[in-house]
């Protein structure tokens, strides 16, 4: 019969160590809403089992030269409670808030929903279009690179054996900046986005966007940027011409795929729809206007 | 006796629910709970393949694994012939149940169980079960209903001759049965029609999403007797397919009734307990087995799903004239999709001269449908509810006026047959038109839609016993699962009768050798069937301490009068005596002829049928396709509600679950004839935030073949909602949607096509 070894190592090192050192498939563990349910589905049979939860600082939000850290396996929940992050990146916050329940909220990390590499994942979008870089540890070292960097196809990292994520860096926010996530599902709670976008953009004092970054969630292997999209926003005010763009923008970078959850044809409208109602959702919150929930 | 007109103290009332607080505080002891010393864990290998005969099966290294005590294939069991089956809901053979339990020579779909183990943990099963060594022939499959009945499709059963037809098929086919009901004559009533309206509908297998995965316990003790711990709707209707399917004696198997979590007429049949006896058997131990989510979807009872053809003619002042109706339910492996019900239920609600309904029972490698609430009427009347639509845009009348004009009253003649008596249809409908819903504009950017629905409701055997226990508190036990808060109306109905509170009544579901038989739990029959002799059972027992007031009065017993619970000269020539409460009665029975207990077997009639109507409005997102139910109501005739909140909660549940068919459910098969959502991710039924308040108008017609009034309320709010909020869309929107789910890829495309 097959057996499974479980370690809750205390330092970055002796994560390393353990990791590098298994001779079968070693999983690093954050909150386990997707490990513990591949597990049991016998999806994954690893061998060891690395809990990352023990190692300081993995767990916690801090501010650092202007832009917010965020500790790998820090759970939704508590993201959600932190004042200053959520009013600098409400799009991140709320993207992180939509994965699952209350009972979710309380496990599910940004490193565990970037690392299982879905497509479909919820916060992904928002942490690209955030420019967010991680912080990865590992036998070679440490190393810091843009989180776009890391999902390479479904279920798939570029991360090596002995490597996992140890925090996120945010950059610090220009004066007129916001962020949106939404996600269509075909119910109202507790599914998987058919397709899901991220924006993140910032406005000149007479509500023009200065800059701008789009992300597409479940419309290809990985989440994807759409720089194509963020080019329609740029120069411009939100108006009808733009919409547009941005909508074709965003209907010409997604290659979905057919599935249970929806079609090529129907997933491909829908990423040029939430496109456009992102990209509404932050030019308001960028403007200062309140809207959704996240404020 | 009959209390209808009488003035009620309990029944009506709101007690606080008996179940609950076990329920709540994870008490409650459900089938998968139980557990015994020394137990094993059965678990089934099941077919990865829609459709294949079955070369061999090698078990020997799954045989040889430590820690496993016992395989079982269909060699293990009897081969049963083909007979039809007394117990269960809905059309069933014994044959055909034997094989969904247990494939013998083909697997028929995908799930399928072809062999069992037993083993000391469920690792070591799911070891074993990959070490048997399976060798299939592939066979082309078929999974749709159009394309089964289609002249070149795979068969399933080679013995299988549509019955229903004359002549005879000299061929085989997978039409199991043709149906037909006519009245009148259908072509003439066209003839007369100043309007004609038509539509093709179709909808999709929905399962019963109950919470609750089957589970059992099974003892096979080395003298043949067998005790079984699983929860069903109906633990007679477990121990006779056990015993059918095994070969034994139904007086050597005891099934004892866990608490349910939720039936909606999958639990009608059993899946499990043979093959857990039989493990049982072979390894000498006690056997549990329980199935994974996956299992319940791709290997349980789901509905049918159908296509339906649907013309009617009016006249143009909105009298219909003719109406017609072809059905293709789709039934899974085997044979039995509720067609007939479908056949009956589409038109029921009118009053209809000229009538034709064929409807086709035809086998597909899905899983066998099991029944689901109102089992064939919400598809049916997802049709005729759609077209009524349809006829009322058509002639320019409101959606109600035109139900009303054509309504089924006491005394209309159904076009299967029975006359309408005591029905409250048109009750229902007054009661739509003067709700502050009905009467409320629609909002800006809303569609509002109406449907109605009719479900037969049934009676049937049912056994209670009425025992007064030594301090005069009562116990109340039948045979009847309770999944809809018949322990509460059960012991209302008692309380009411004893003239004491709902409180000192305690009601149970007594095992298969306390009581007597009693039917499943299914056809909304249990409030109706099992209170009646529960009632009955409480008279005698009113009978009986009268009769011992009497004795120890030393009077006629005529001269003692029941009331609120005490003995009571009747009148003053009676003679003077201080009244003699239950529980002093209670005390003394040794003295005045032993225990105070009645039972009451009764095979009940006189179910009366209900009848609802629903109202919802929706917005819909012309970008995403997604519908909103934003708000609902559903107005029924209970007969008589014996404790409201349950009834309300009956309504809502019905409704929730018809939310669900409507905008979500459906199976998503690949290629390959494989269900690629096998689970509660994909498989989308509504979640909280998807349903709104559901509101539930209760209309009282009283049913008077039933002591209280009651009528079966558990099933008809199943059957408005699809049309409901088809309707609802169309008012929104413009768009007829007559495929179901209504989905949002299917309402975008819906929108494209209009554009
Ligand atoms: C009921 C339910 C509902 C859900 N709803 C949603 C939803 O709405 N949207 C959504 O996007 N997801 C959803 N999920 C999936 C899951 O909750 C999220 O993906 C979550 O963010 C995973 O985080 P975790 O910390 O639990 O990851 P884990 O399960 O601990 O890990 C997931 C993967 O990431 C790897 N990993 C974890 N931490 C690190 C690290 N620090 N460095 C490198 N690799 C790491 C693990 O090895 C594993 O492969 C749901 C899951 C459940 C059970």
């Amino acid at each position: 019969m097959s057996s499974l070894s479980y370690a809750a190592p205390t330092s970055v090192d002796d994560a390393v160590k353990l990791l590098a050192g298994s001779s079968g498939l070693a999983k690093v563990l954050s909150g386990g809403t997707d490990l513990l349910v591949q597990l049991r589905s016998g999806r994954v049979k690893p061998e060891l089992i690395v809990d990352t939860k023990k190692i300081p600082g993995i767990i916690g939000i801090r501010e650092e030269n202007g832009g917010f850290v965020i500790g790998a396996g820090t759970p939704g929940a508590v993201v959600e409670a932190h004042a200053g992050l959520t009013a600098a990146w409400p799009g991140l916050v709320e993207a992180l808030d939509l994965i699952g329940s209350t009972q979710i909220q309380g496990r599910c990390s940004l490193a565990g929903n970037l690392c299982n590499g879905s497509p479909a994942a919820d916060s992904v979008p928002a942490l690209f279009a955030a420019n967010a870089i991680a912080v990865v540890v590992g036998s070679k070292g440490r190393r810091e690179i843009p989180v776009e960097q890391i999902p390479t196809g479904p279920g798939r990292t570029s991360l090596a054996k002995d490597e996992f994520i140890l925090e996120f860096k945010l950059p610090p926010r220009p004066a007129r900046s916001s962020d949106a996530y939404l996600r269509f599902i075909p119910r109202t709670e507790m599914d998987i986005a058919v397709v899901g976008c991220g924006v993140s953009l910032t406005l000149d004092a007479k509500g023009v966007c200065t800059a701008a970054r789009v992300a597409l969630g479940a419309v290809a292997p990985t989440v994807i940027m759409v720089p194509a999209a963020a080019a329609a926003l740029i120069g411009h005010t939100l108006d009808a011409d733009t919409l547009a763009k941005l909508d074709a923008a965003a209907q010409a970078a997604a290659k979905p795929i057919s599935d249970k959850r929806g079609t090529i044809e129907y997933r491909t409208k829908i990423a040029g729809v939430l496109a456009r109602r992102t990209a509404a959702i932050a030019f308001d919150r960028a403007a200062g206007i309140k809207n959704g929930k996240a404020h | 006796m009959n209390y209808i007109d009488s003035s009620l103290k309990v029944v009506g009332t709101r007690p606080i629910r008996p179940d609950g607080v076990d329920k709540v505080t994870g008490r409650a002891v459900f089938a998968a709970d139980t557990r015994a010393s020394g137990m094993l864990w059965g678990k089934m290998l099941r077919s990865p393949h829609a459709h294949a005969r079955i070369v061999s099966i090698d078990t020997t290294k799954a045989e040889a694994l430590k820690g496993v005590f016992g395989v079982v294939t269909a060699a293990d069991f009897p081969d049963i012939p083909s007979e039809e089956a007394f117990v269960g809901e809905g059309p069933m053979n014994f044959r055909d149940l034997a094989l969904n339990c247990m494939a013998r020579t083909k697997v028929l779909y995908e799930g399928h169980a072809l062999a069992a183990v037993a083993a000391s943990t469920q690792a070591i099963a799911d070891e074993a079960l990959a070490l048997i060594d399976v060798k299939y022939e592939i066979l082309p499959h078929v999974i749709d209903v159009e394309a089964a009945m289609a002249p070149n499709a795979p068969i399933l059963h080679d013995d299988m001759f549509t019955s229903g037809v004359d002549p005879k098929p000299t061929k085989p086919s997978n039409i199991a049965k043709v149906v037909t009901f006519r009245k009148g004559d259908v072509e003439a009533g066209f003839k007369d029609a100043d309007v004609i309206v038509e539509g093709t509908y179709t909808t999709q297998p929905v399962h019963q999403a109950y919470i609750e995965p089957h589970a059992c316990l099974a003892t096979y003790s080395p003298d043949g007797q067998v005790q079984i711990h699983s929860s069903s709707q109906g633990h007679f209707m477990v121990r006779a397919y056990t015993a059918k399917l095994l070969g034994m004696n139904m007086s050597n198997i005891r099934v004892n009734p866990a608490e349910i979590g939720g039936g909606f007429g999958g639990k009608t049949l059993v899946y499990l307990e043979p093959i857990a006896v039989a493990l049982s058997k072979k390894s000498g131990r006690t056997v549990k087995m329980q199935m994974t989510r996956e299992d319940v979807f791709k290997a349980s009872g789901p509905t049918s799903g159908a296509w339906m053809e649907v013309k009617i003619g009016a006249k143009k002042d909105g009298t219909i004239v003719a109406a017609k109706q072809v059905l293709k339910y789709q039934a899974g492996a085997f044979a039995g999709s509720p067609i007939g019900p479908g056949c009956m239920c589409g038109f029921a609600m009118y009053d209809l001269p000229n009538v034709d309904v064929v409807g086709y029972d035809v086998v597909s490698n899905r899983p066998k449908v099991a029944a689901y609430r109102a089992p064939g009427a919400p598809i049916t009347s997802f049709a005729v509810e759609s077209l009524m639509d349809e006829l009322a845009i058509k002639l320019g009348i409101d959606a109600l006026t035109l139900r009303e004009k054509n309504a089924a009253k006491n005394g209309t003649k159904t076009h299967y047959g029975p006359t309408h008596q005591n029905i409250g249809f048109t009750a229902v409908l007054a009661a739509v038109k003067s709700h502050p819903h009905w009467k409320s504009p629609v909002k800006p950017g809303q569609g509002r839609g109406l449907a109605t629905g009719f479900w037969f409701n049934i009676g049937g055997e049912s056994t209670a016993q009425v025992h007064v226990n030594e301090d005069g508190s009562v116990t109340a036990a039948t045979g009847s699962p309770d999944i809809g808060g018949s322990r509460a109306s059960i012991g209302m109905m008692v309380a009411e009768v004893l003239g004491v509170p709902a409180t000192s009544v305690r009601t149970i579901v007594a095992d298969t050798a306390s009581i007597g038989f009693t039917h499943v739990t299914g056809g909304s029959r249990v409030t109706f069937a099992t209170g009646m002799a529960a009632t009955q059972a409480a008279e005698k027992i009113v009978e009986d301490l009268k009769k011992r007031a009497a004795q120890t009065w030393d009077i006629p017993v005529e001269a003692v009068e029941w009331k609120d619970g005490k003995a009571y000269p009747a009148g003053s020539n009676a003679g003077a005596f201080e009244p003699l409460d239950l529980a002093t009665l209670a005390l003394k029975a040794a003295r005045t002829g032993g225990p105070l207990i009645a039972e009451v077997s009764i095979n009940a009639q006189g179910a009366g049928p209900g009848f609802g109507a629903h109202i919802c409005d929706v917005t819909v997102d012309k970008e995403t396709g997604h519908v909103t139910i934003e708000r609902y109501t559903a107005v029924q005739d209970v007969g008589k509600a014996i404790h409201p909140s349950y009834v309300e909660g009956q309504i809502q549940g019905g409704a929730a679950q018809g939310i669900g068919w409507a905008l979500n459910e459906e199976y998503i098969y690949n290629a390959k004839g494989q269900m690629e959502n096998a689970g509660f991710l994909d498989y989308r039924v509504p979640v909280a935030s998807d349903v709104p308040m559901i509101e539930a108008v209760l209309v009282e017609v009283p049913n008077p073949r039933h002591p209280f009034g009651a009528r079966g309320v558990g099933e008809v709010p199943i059957v408005p909602p699809m049309a409901a909020i088809a309707n609802a869309i169309r008012s929104a929107t413009g768009l007829r949607m007559p495929d179901l789910p209504m989905s949002p890829p299917k309402v975008r495309a819906a929108f494209d096509a209009q554009a």
